[in-house]
């Protein structure tokens, strides 16, 4: 469910030092991908590293919080990374890149300002495969009990008693 | 102590849905002695099961088979497999329904009346009024303990009530307080007091809210009168030669076809479950369905015209804490040709948790617009409209027979098209309730679009000629003497108000009739 760690005995020196850079992300040898700043690291097993990291960079695209770090998104799209999820998911961000690259970007990583990826995701919003990746988020983002405190979400409030008496009428600025 | 009855025994009345019309209908038998065999499609879910999880309570309680919709309504493009939000479970949409309890405004009754001619409108008068329904409203606002009403006192505001009073008596507004809710706002009786806890639509952990499923199911069956058989799904109503109903087949829990008799049949399915299951029926001797020779069985379907407005400010609200809907402003439910609409509607207020308000905001949406609206959630406040809309002919149920349930039946197609009248009232909710925001120093509103219906009314409508309607005056069916239609199918129109109290007055009514009726040997 959650993020994996760093491998054991490999440095955050050594990651940095081992990687091609990828936007925010690095892939690291066979199948590892780690973030820039290793807040987040994982070994993808069905699609290719940089597949991966490209569809990190699209899933914050459609939904971008600048306030929720890219692990909770890794999180959110780590599900494809399976045999059967990873055909379609490699020819839709292939198809990703060759838009990119119609617009003169050496691939959607590449493409620099937000405002650019936006352009070209709202070439393709119609597409199946970016109504897949968009719909999925909405649970696959906002359902994770994690990502609730960074909006102020409180969640499950019965075993606290409710909120009778715990601010259910505290608004003060009225 | 519940009782077992036999298949065979055809002296029992067979209910079929144990939702607000259903569940009611039969605990309110069960108390006067009739011998009933309620069959609930889905299972038992008692307050200390309930989830305070917004999608997982879903996967819990929400109805999941197979639907299928068409027309011009947002809901058929957005979620074109669900078009209700509402519940499988003994004790049907009363499990997470937010309470709200209003009464019928007089005019409301006698809706053709009132408005006169609507170019495009089924309009049509109920055959029953104001004053006759009185006496039973006063028994369902009792039954569910309704604040406001009987000497009880009103819920105490919530933040975003407080928020939503405050732009309501900016802008003017005259009739603005927390509601008549089916919750305990009092120590005093034998139901906890409404803790705040702010999940009423995922079922109330604290039974403070009152549902057909753990209130009126309970007390039938300590009577001893009263069978309830959960995960029974009600395939087929069955008819004799003469042209009476016998009884039912339905799948049990375990997926095997049963045969119950009845000597009544009784169906509370909800709006879109009960013309399917008429429907389904058809037989040689009626090849349009049971109680179809009117052709209206599926017809005007009504949903309320509904739509949210969500509002951002630069200071906090936290609008989850407490009470999911106890605030309502009434000001705009008269009857007031002028704005250009005919009918009214009331603004409720509304919080979702973020999960649901990532789905609901602004179905489909992406990109900064949509997500720094999220951004600023802690600081949201919101309301829910809910006005009359409009009969038409062709807002339809049907089946579709290209798509198939788990046991092999058609399931139901649901069209629905806004009727002009429906979208000039929303606009100018949208306007007034951006307004009330405004008026206390919103930043931004959001005129949200309607979700997947919660009010599912109007398939099997209540007629005082048999050519224009399904049921008569009591929810008896014109065509078959004993079967009964007992949810909020019969809604001829639907009014202004959130429609459960009604069909929960109109289900104590026909128990009363039912129960005079057995005893004169008339069924
Ligand atoms: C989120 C939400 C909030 C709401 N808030 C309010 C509110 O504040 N105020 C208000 O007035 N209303 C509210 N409502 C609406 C209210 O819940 C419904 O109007 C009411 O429950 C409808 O009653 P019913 O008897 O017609 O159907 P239901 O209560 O839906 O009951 C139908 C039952 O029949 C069963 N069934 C269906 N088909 C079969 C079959 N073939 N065999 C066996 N069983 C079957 C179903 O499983 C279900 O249990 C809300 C609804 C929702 C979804
Ligand atoms: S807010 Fe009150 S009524 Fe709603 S679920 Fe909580 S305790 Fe029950």
């Amino acid at each position: 469910m959650s993020k994996t760690q760093s491998p054991r005995g490999l440095t955050r020196r050594e990651l940095l030092s081992q990687t091609t850079a990828l936007g925010a992300s690095f892939v690291v040898g066979a199948g590892f991908i780690a973030s820039g700043d290793a807040a987040w690291a994982m070994e993808t097993t069905s699609l290719k590293p940089e597949t991966f990291a490209t569809l990190v960079q699209l899933a914050r695209d459609i939904y971008p919080h600048d306030k929720v770090g890219d692990e909770y998104y890794v999180v959110a799209v780590k599900g494809y990374d399976t045999a059967d999820a990873a055909p379609g998911i490699e020819a839709g961000i292939a198809a990703l890149n060759a838009a990119a690259q119609g617009m003169g970007n050496a691939s959607y990583l590449d493409t620099a300002w937000e405002r650019d990826r936006v352009d070209i995701l709202r070439g393709m919003e119609n597409s199946a495969f970016f109504q897949q990746i968009r719909g999925g988020l909405v649970t696959g983002l906002y359902n994770q009990k994690a990502v609730w405190p960074i909006f102020g979400y409180e969640g499950s409030s019965f075993e606290f008693g409710g909120y009778i008496d715990r601010g259910f009428n505290d608004i003060n600025w009225l | 102590m519940t009782a077992p009855f036999d298949l065979s025994d055809d002296s029992v009345v067979v209910v079929i849905g144990t939702g607000a019309g259903g569940g009611v209908l039969s605990n309110e038998l069960a108390q006067k002695g009739v011998k009933v065999v309620a069959l609930e499609a889905g299972g038992r879910h008692l307050p200390q099961d309930f989830i305070n999880d917004e999608w997982d309570s879903f996967g819990q309680l929400a109805w999941l088979d197979p639907r299928t919709t068409s027309g011009d309504w947002r809901v058929s493009k957005d979620f074109s497999g669900l078009p209700a939000w509402i519940v499988k479970s003994v004790g049907g949409t009363t499990q997470h329904w937010a309470g709200a309890s209003l009464r019928f405004q007089e005019h409301e009754w006698k809706a053709a009346s009132s408005y006169g001619n609507v170019q495009g409108a089924s309009l049509l008068d109920w055959p029953i009024d104001a004053a006759e329904m009185d006496p039973w409203y006063s028994k369902a606002e009792d039954k569910l303990h309704v604040t406001r009403t009987g000497g009880r006192p009103g819920l105490p505001g919530n933040n975003n009530f407080k928020v939503f009073e405050a732009g309501a008596k900016a802008l003017g507004y005259k009739d603005v307080h927390t509601g008549r809710m089916a919750i305990s706002s009092s120590d005093d009786t034998d139901r906890t007091m409404c803790q705040q806890t702010g999940f009423c639509f995922q079922g109330c952990k604290w039974g403070a809210k009152w549902s057909a499923g753990y209130h009126d199911i309970e007390q039938g069956e300590a009577t001893g009168n009263l069978e309830v058989r959960p995960q029974s799904h009600v395939a087929r109503i069955l008819h004799n030669d003469e042209g009476k109903v016998t009884g039912v087949e339905y799948f049990d829990a375990d997926g095997n076809l049963q045969m119950q008799k009845a000597r009544v049949v009784c169906v509370a399915g909800n709006s879109f479950e009960s013309p399917r299951l008429l429907l389904n029926s058809a037989s040689s001797m009626f090849p349009d369905g049971l109680a179809n020779s009117s052709g209206q069985v599926g017809r005007n379907y009504m949903r309320h015209m509904t739509g949210s407005v969500y509002a951002v400010f630069d200071k906090p609200v936290r609008f989850w804490r407490g009470t999911t809907m106890a605030g309502i402003i009434t000001d705009e439910a008269r009857h007031d040709p002028s704005r250009g609409f005919v009918g009214g509607y009331e603004l409720e207020t509304l919080a979702l948790g973020l999960p649901f308000m990532a789905a609901f905001l602004d179905p489909g949406a992406w990109g900064r617009e949509f997500t720094s609206a999220l951004d600023e959630y802690e600081n949201m406040a919101g309301m829910w409209i809910v006005g009359e809309d409009m009969p038409q002919e062709t807002n339809r149920v049907t089946l579709n027979h290209e798509v198939k349930d788990q046991y092999g039946l058609p399931v139901v197609n649901v069209h629905f098209d806004d009727h002009p009248n429906d979208i000039a009232m929303r606009n100018h909710a949208y306007k007034q309730g951006a307004a009330v925001y405004d008026a206390v120093g919103a930043t931004r509103t959001f005129p949200t679009p309607p979700y997947p219906s919660t009010h599912n009314l109007g398939t099997n409508r209540m007629s005082e000629n048999a050519r224009d309607g399904v049921v008569n005056k009591w929810g008896r069916t014109h065509d078959i003497p004993n079967l009964y239609i007992s949810d909020g199918s019969v809604f001829t129109t639907g009014a202004a108000e959130n429609p459960t109290l009604t069909i929960v007055a109109l289900a104590i009514r026909q128990a009363d009739h039912l129960a005079s009726e057995l005893s004169a040997g008339n069924l």
